[in-house]
C-alpha cells in the first residue's frame, strides 16, 4: 500500500552514520555503583524528594514526586540507599549544578511491590490510563521530554483523528529508536494502541524514514490483521528534518501546524515511538520509567552501540564499556551532530531524555571560529523547513533590532541547524537565533515587571490624589458649616434655636414617662414594693419640680 | 560569539573561498575564448587588475584595522577583478585597470563596509565610472584576430599599456573597431535593415558577432556548470535571459527589419556574463526565490531598453546597478509563507 506523502520546503540529506552503531541485540548495561537521578528530567515542574538521606529505596519505588499536573514522578532504578540529595552537574546546556537524588546501589535490584499489571488495557477508562501513564513518570522520549498524560488530554472539544507515532528518527549517528523498533515492535504497537484507546484516535500512522529498512520490516511483521484496519506504517523519506514534529505531520498529512497552535488543533497528536513501548511497560506489565535505550557512537567510539541504561547512570560508565578514546575525544554531544549540546563533565548521568552520546575527534567539529561576513547567498533560505528568512534574522539579531527579529518570525524556528550547516561563510547562525529568543523573552519578562510596577505606581497616584480630593471636599464642608454656625449668632434665629431647644427638652421628658409593663398578676409582696416606689419616686419628682 | 559551542557541530564543509573559486573556474572557458578572438591583452589587464585588487583591499584592511589574510583569501576581491578586466577593451593604458579596480574596492565595497555589506555590484561600479570618465579608451576594442585588420603582438599590447606607445605606423584607429552591438546600433541608426547590416560586415559573425558569439556560449557553459555544481541559483540567469528574449521577440516580431533577433542579443556583448557570473552576485542581488526571478527579469527588459534605446551600445553594468537598488524593496514584497502562517 503506497500512501501519498507530501513534502516540508528545504532540509537537508545528511550521511546518516546509523548503520555501525545498530548491532543485533541492546547491551543490558549493568547496574553502577551509584545512579544520580536530578529531580527534573522533563518539561515542567520539578519534582520534590520523598525519601531522605540514609532511607533504603526498591526498584521502582517512587523517591521525588509533585501534585503539579505539569511533572511527572522519579523512581528508584534499582535498589539500593539514598546516599545523598545535593547539586550536581546535569544534561543541559548551561552546563550548571542542579538538585539530585544520589543512591548507592546494592546490587540486589529488589522491586519495590507487587505491579499493577493490565493486559486488558481496553477495559480501563481513559482517565486510568493517562493516570497509570503518569504514575509510571512517562515523559516524551523523543528528547524534549513533556508529560506524556499532557499529551494525551486532548480535552472535551478536541476530537483527535489521527495518532502519529515518530520513528523518523532523522538525527545522524543516532540509532536508538531505530533499534528500539527492531527489537521490540509488538511492545510499540501496544504502546500506541493503549494511547488510541485514551485519546480515542480513529487512525494511527508509524512514520518511520526510508533509511531504516529492518526497523520498518520489524513493524510491519508485528502488526496483526486487525490491527492493519486502523493502524499504517508509512515509510517517509530520509530528509532531515524529518522527525521534527510539525515537518512529520506535514509530510504524513499535508496539513501544517498553524504557526501558534499545537497539533491537536488540527486534530493530530504525535509522541515518540519510545514512549509508546514506555506506555507498555508501565500500562502492561506494571513497570515504570527507570531506564531506555541510549546510542553510543561517533568517531571516537570503538565499539558504537546502543545500551540499555539506568536512568541516573554517568556518561562515562557508558563511554568505558564502547571503548571510547577518551583521549582523542575532542567533544561529547548529547543528541545528534546538529541539535545535540556539548557536555563537560563525563560524570553527567543519563536522564530520560537522553537518546545519544555522540563523541567526536577534533577534525569532525566545526569550530566556527573563522566566521566571514554573510554573503547573502542565501543558501539558508534554501535549506530552511520554517520557510524563514534566516539571513535576514542574523542581520536584525545581530543589529539587536528584536522587533524586526519578531516580524521575521524567530519564534517559528525551529533551531534545527541546517541553515548554519550549509552556510558558506560558517556563521554559527542558531546561535544569534537562540540569543535573539532569550533576549526577547527577558525583556518580555522585564516588560511585565515594569509594567506591574508602573500599574501600581499609577495606582498609589490616583489614591494619593483621591485622598487629597476628599481632604479638599472635607475642608470645604467643615468651612461651610462653620460659615452657617457663624450665621446662627443673629437674634431672630437664636430666639427660634433656643424654642426649639426646649421645645426637644419637653418632647424628651414625656417619652421618659414610662409605663409598666408585666404587672398583672403580682403577689401582695411585690404590689406592696412597687406602691412603695412609686412614692417615693412622686416625692422626688414633687422636690424636683418647683411648679 | 567566538569561542561559544552551539549546535549544529558539523558542517557542509563549504565556505566563500571554495564558492568564489568554483566562480573562477567557470571563467577560464570565456577568458580562453576572449583571449583567442580578441588576444593576450585581457591577461595584461587581468594582471593589473588582480594585482590592483588584492594590494587595495590590503591596504585599506589595514586602514581598517581588520583582518587582512582571511579577507584577502575569500576570493571575492579576485571574481571581482577578472569581471572588471573582462568588461575592458584588450589595449587599454594600465591605468585603466587600476583606476576602474581601485575605486570598485575602496567606493564601491570597503567604504560600505566590505564583504557582503555593498548595495551595488563593485565590478560594475568600477566599469561604470570607467566608461563615464574615459568613454574613449573604454570604446576602442580590438576586431577578431581573425579580420584581416593589423593584430599588435603580446609584446606591442604590453608596451601600450606601460608606456602608451603604439607599433610604429600605426594609430590607435586603425588598430580598433566597433563591436557589433556598436555597429548594429549605428547602422540601424543609418536607416540600415538588420539583415544588411549582419550581410555586409564581417564583424557581424553568423549569428551575434564574430568572436561574441563563441564567447558567449563558453560563459553559457561555465554558467551551467555553477548552476549543476550549485554555486549559484537559475532563478537570475533564467529570468534575466527570460526577459530579454521577451522584450527581443515582440520587437523584432513586430519589425524584423528594425530590431536585432532574440539570438543576437543572447550571444552578443556580455549577454551571458552578465546573466551568470555578474547578476547572480549574492551581495548585490535579490535574496528570495520569488525576489530573484523578478530581478533578473527586469535586468533583462532594462538591457534590452538601453542597447535598442539609450545610449550606449551595450548594457549589462546599468541595468545590474539600477536593479542593485531596486533589490531592498523586492526582497521586502517577496518573502516567502513562513511554515504555519497563512499567505500574505
Amino acid at each position: 500500500m503506497t500512501r501519498k506523502l507530501w513534502h516540508f520546503h528545504g532540509g537537508l540529506k545528511l550521511k546518516g552514520h546509523k548503520q555501525i552503531s545498530i548491532t543485533d541485540s541492546v547491551d543490558n548495561t549493568p547496574i553502577p555503583a551509584q545512579l544520580i537521578l536530578p529531580l527534573q528530567q522533563h518539561i515542567g515542574t520539578p519534582t520534590v524528594p520523598i525519601v531522605q538521606v540514609g532511607d533504603k529505596v526498591k526498584k521502582g519505588q517512587v523517591i521525588a514526586t509533585t501534585q503539579s499536573m505539569v511533572s511527572t514522578p522519579i523512581h528508584a532504578p534499582t535498589s539500593g540507599i539514598i546516599s545523598a540529595i545535593e547539586d550536581h552537574p546535569v544534561p543541559h546546556p548551561s552546563g550548571l549544578l542542579a538538585p539530585c537524588i544520589i543512591i548507592d546501589t546494592d546490587g540486589q535490584d529488589e522491586w519495590f511491590e507487587q505491579r499493577e499489571t493490565h493486559s486488558q488495557f481496553h477495559l480501563l477508562e481513559p482517565e486510568e490510563l493517562r493516570k497509570l501513564i503518569r504514575d509510571a513518570g512517562i515523559v516524551g522520549l523523543g528528547g524534549a521530554g513533556f508529560p506524556s498524560h499532557i499529551k494525551l488530554q486532548p480535552g472535551q472539544s478536541k476530537q483527535v483523528e489521527t495518532l502519529i507515532l515518530n520513528g523518523a528518527e532523522c538525527e545522524p549517528w543516532i540509532s536508538c529508536d531505530a533499534l528500539l523498533m527492531q527489537q521490540r515492535p509488538r511492545d510499540i504497537i501496544d504502546g500506541l494502541h493503549i494511547m488510541r484507546h485514551a485519546i480515542h484516535a480513529s487512525k494511527c500512522l508509524i512514520g518511520i524514514e526510508d533509511n531504516k529498512p529492518k526497523a520498518i520490516q520489524a513493524l510491519q511483521d508485528a502488526l496483526t490483521e486487525d490491527e492493519k484496519q486502523h493502524t499504517e506504517i508509512v515509510t517517509i523519506p530520509t530528509i532531515y528534518p524529518t522527525g521534527s514534529e510539525k515537518q512529520l505531520i506535514k509530510v504524513l498529512t499535508g496539513q501544517e501546524i498553524p504557526s501558534d497552535k499545537l497539533p491537536i488543533d488540527i486534530g493530530v497528536i504525535c509522541h515518540n515511538v519510545g514512549t509508546a513501548a514506555a506506555i507498555a511497560d508501565a500500562v502492561i506489565r506494571g513497570i515504570p520509567l527507570i531506564s531506555r535505550y541510549v546510542t553510543v557512537t561517533g568517531t571516537a567510539t570503538q565499539q558504537p552501540h546502543n545500551l540499555n541504561a539506568l536512568f541516573g547512570t554517568p556518561m562515562n560508565f557508558l563511554l568505558q564499556r564502547c571503548d571510547v578514546q577518551l583521549d582523542k575525544m575532542a567533544r561529547l554531544l548529547l543528541g545528534g551532530p546538529m541539535m545535540g549540546f556539548k557536555i563537560n563533565n563525563l560524570n553527567t548521568p543519563i536522564i530520560k531524555t537522553t537518546n545519544c552520546l555522540l563523541t567526536l575527534k577534533q577534525e569532525d567539529v566545526d569550530d566556527k571560529q573563522s566566521a566571514l561576513p554573510c554573503i547573502r547567498c542565501s543558501e539558508c533560505a534554501h535549506v530552511c523547513p520554517a520557510q524563514l528568512l534566516p539571513q535576514q534574522l542574523y542581520w536584525w539579531s545581530k543589529a539587536k533590532d528584536f522587533d524586526k527579529v519578531q516580524d521575521y518570525n524567530v519564534f517559528d524556528c525551529i533551531e534545527c541547524g541546517c541553515c548554519a550547516y550549509v552556510c558558506p561563510s560558517h556563521i554559527p547562525l542558531v546561535q544569534y537565533y537562540r540569543a535573539a529568543k532569550t533576549e526577547i523573552w527577558q525583556q518580555e519578562r522585564d516588560k511585565q515587571k515594569s509594567d506591574h510596577a508602573r500599574q501600581r505606581h499609577e495606582f498609589r497616584q490616583h489614591r494619593t490624589e483621591l485622598k487629597k480630593l476628599e481632604d479638599e471636599q472635607r475642608r470645604l464642608k467643615k468651612k461651610a458649616l462653620l460659615k452657617k454656625t457663624q450665621d446662627v449668632n443673629t437674634d431672630e434665629t437664636k430666639k427660634s434655636a433656643i424654642e426649639e431647644a426646649v421645645s426637644r427638652v419637653q418632647e424628651k421628658k414625656q417619652q421618659q414617662t414610662i409605663e409598666a409593663k408585666n404587672t398583672e398578676n403580682l403577689t401582695g409582696a411585690q404590689r406592696k414594693q412597687i406602691d412603695e416606689a412609686d412614692a417615693r419616686r412622686e416625692q422626688l419628682k414633687q422636690d424636683e419640680d418647683p411648679n | 560569539m567566538a569561542g561559544m559551542i552551539s549546535s549544529p557541530h558539523t558542517h557542509l564543509r563549504n565556505s566563500v573561498t571554495t564558492a568564489m573559486l568554483n566562480v573562477c573556474y567557470a571563467l577560464i572557458p570565456g577568458i580562453a575564448a576572449h583571449v583567442y578572438f580578441f588576444g593576450s591583452g585581457l591577461l595584461i589587464n587581468m594582471t593589473i587588475t588582480i594585482a590592483t585588487a588584492l594590494l587595495t583591499e590590503a591596504a585599506i584592511l589595514k586602514l581598517r584595522k581588520r583582518p587582512i589574510k582571511a579577507s584577502l583569501m575569500d576570493g571575492s576581491a579576485l571574481v571581482t577583478a577578472i569581471l572588471i578586466a573582462l568588461s575592458l577593451p584588450s589595449m587599454v593604458p594600465w591605468w585603466v585597470p587600476f583606476i576602474g579596480t581601485a575605486f570598485a574596492m575602496v567606493f564601491a565595497k570597503h567604504l560600505y563596509g566590505g564583504l557582503g555589506q555593498n548595495p551595488f555590484n563593485p565590478a560594475m561600479v568600477g566599469f561604470a565610472v570607467l566608461l563615464i570618465a574615459f568613454p574613449q579608451e573604454m570604446t576602442r576594442w580590438m576586431p577578431p584576430q581573425f579580420l584581416d585588420i593589423y593584430h599588435p603582438t603580446f609584446i606591442e599590447t604590453l608596451r601600450y599599456s606601460l608606456t602608451g606607445l603604439l607599433p610604429a605606423g600605426y594609430q590607435l584607429d586603425a588598430l580598433t573597431m566597433a563591436t557589433p552591438l556598436d555597429t548594429m546600433k549605428i547602422q540601424l541608426g543609418l536607416g540600415q535593415s538588420v539583415e544588411a547590416i549582419q550581410g555586409s560586415q564581417a564583424v557581424m559573425g553568423k549569428l551575434a558577432g564574430m568572436g561574441w558569439e563563441w564567447i558567449n556560449l563558453m560563459f553559457l557553459l561555465g554558467g551551467l556548470w555553477l548552476i549543476i555544481k550549485r554555486i549559484i541559483g537559475w532563478q537570475i540567469p533564467v529570468a534575466m535571459l527570460a526577459g530579454l528574449t521577451i522584450m527581443s521577440l515582440i520587437s523584432f516580431l513586430v519589425a524584423p527589419d528594425s530590431y536585432a533577433s532574440p539570438l543576437f542579443h543572447l550571444l552578443s556583448g556580455a549577454t551571458m556574463l552578465g546573466a551568470f557570473f555578474i547578476a547572480t552576485d549574492p551581495v548585490t542581488a535579490s535574496t528570495t526565490p520569488r525576489g530573484r526571478l523578478i530581478y533578473g527579469f527586469c535586468i533583462g527588459i532594462l538591457i534590452y531598453i538601453i542597447r535598442t534605446w539609450g545610449g550606449y551600445p551595450d548594457a549589462i553594468a546599468f541595468a545590474v546597478l539600477l536593479m542593485n537598488m531596486a533589490v531592498p524593496t523586492i526582497d521586502y514584497y517577496t518573502q516567502p509563507r513562513v511554515f504555519g502562517h497563512d499567505k500574505k
